[in-house]
């Protein structure tokens, strides 16, 4: 579980998640065309977020495809979250959202 | 034509043998300790596979026909939804490919073929980290969270 939390602590990290959840089997070249670094750091990113098993990688031929593995997030979510606490907590995030996004039409 | 890309890989680390993981895939009363539903099949090449509620409805959810199998190794099998088994659109495939980490055993599960934007695919997306997760917490501690689906 150490080794997921150290992942995620690197922002660069995260924003690499982000894409592979806005867009699962993404490639090297692909992941690293719209991040703001080299193509060697995202590749040393992508390591690490495999290692802490963040990123689950497929093969087709030989293009290496990426993806987003949310099971150890979920395993942390259900070793803190409480069986009966989902809906709460997403009606939350729901307001916040909502306010949010209210804030920054009107700003 | 290229393989399309699946479109989730979900990857488990599971401290049990592969044997262990494999009868947790196939065995009816494993698959039914976990999953809110049971796995039924004789499990040959070509047979048909069913996942048989038990909540005692014996509602039939899913259905497919096992494509591949290689104990405790690997598992192909088809997967749709009883009314569309035979629109080869709606149906889809499921990978499972076990491998020996040390003392644990990897489990991958890969799901391709899902039809964009179908209701399977939305379902399947929060399906499978859950199910996976139980599947661990069974076969370390023998419990699992229980009322996989009730949130649902």
């Amino acid at each position: 579980m150490e080794e997921v939390f150290r992942a995620l602590a690197d922002p660069s990290r995260r924003a690499l998640l982000d894409r592979l959840f806005a867009a699962g089997g993404q490639t090297l070249r692909q992941l690293a065309s719209d991040m703001p670094m080299t193509r060697q750091a995202v590749a040393k990113h992508l390591a690490i977020l495999e290692a802490a098993n963040l990123v689950s990688v497929h093969w087709r031929g030989r293009e290496k495809l990426h993806y987003l593995n949310p099971v150890p997030i979920g395993e942390i979510v259900k070793r803190w979250v409480g069986k009966f606490e989902d809906a709460r907590i997403e009606a939350l995030t729901d307001l916040k959202s909502h306010a949010e996004t209210r804030e920054k039409k009107s700003a | 034509m290229p393989e399309r890309a699946p479109a989730f890989v979900y990857v488990i680390y599971i401290a049990a043998s592969a044997d262990t993981v494999w009868a947790g895939l196939i065995d009816q009363e494993v698959t039914r300790q976990y999953w809110g539903h049971h796995n039924r099949s004789d499990w040959q090449p070509g047979s048909r596979w069913e996942h048989v509620r038990t909540d005692g409805s014996g509602k039939v959810d899913i259905v497919g026909r096992v494509v591949e199998i290689d104990p405790p190794r690997r598992l192909v099998t088809t997967w749709a939804s009883p009314e569309n088994e035979n629109d080869p659109e709606k149906v889809s495939r499921v990978v499972y490919e076990l491998a020996p980490a040390g003392e644990d055993t990897r489990l991958t599960v890969t799901h391709s073929e899902l039809e964009a934007g179908s209701a399977m695919l939305a379902g399947i997306s929060r399906g499978w980290p859950a199910v996976l997760s139980n599947l661990k917490s069974l076969l370390e501690t023998g419990k699992v969270m229980t009322d996989l689906w009730g949130s649902q």
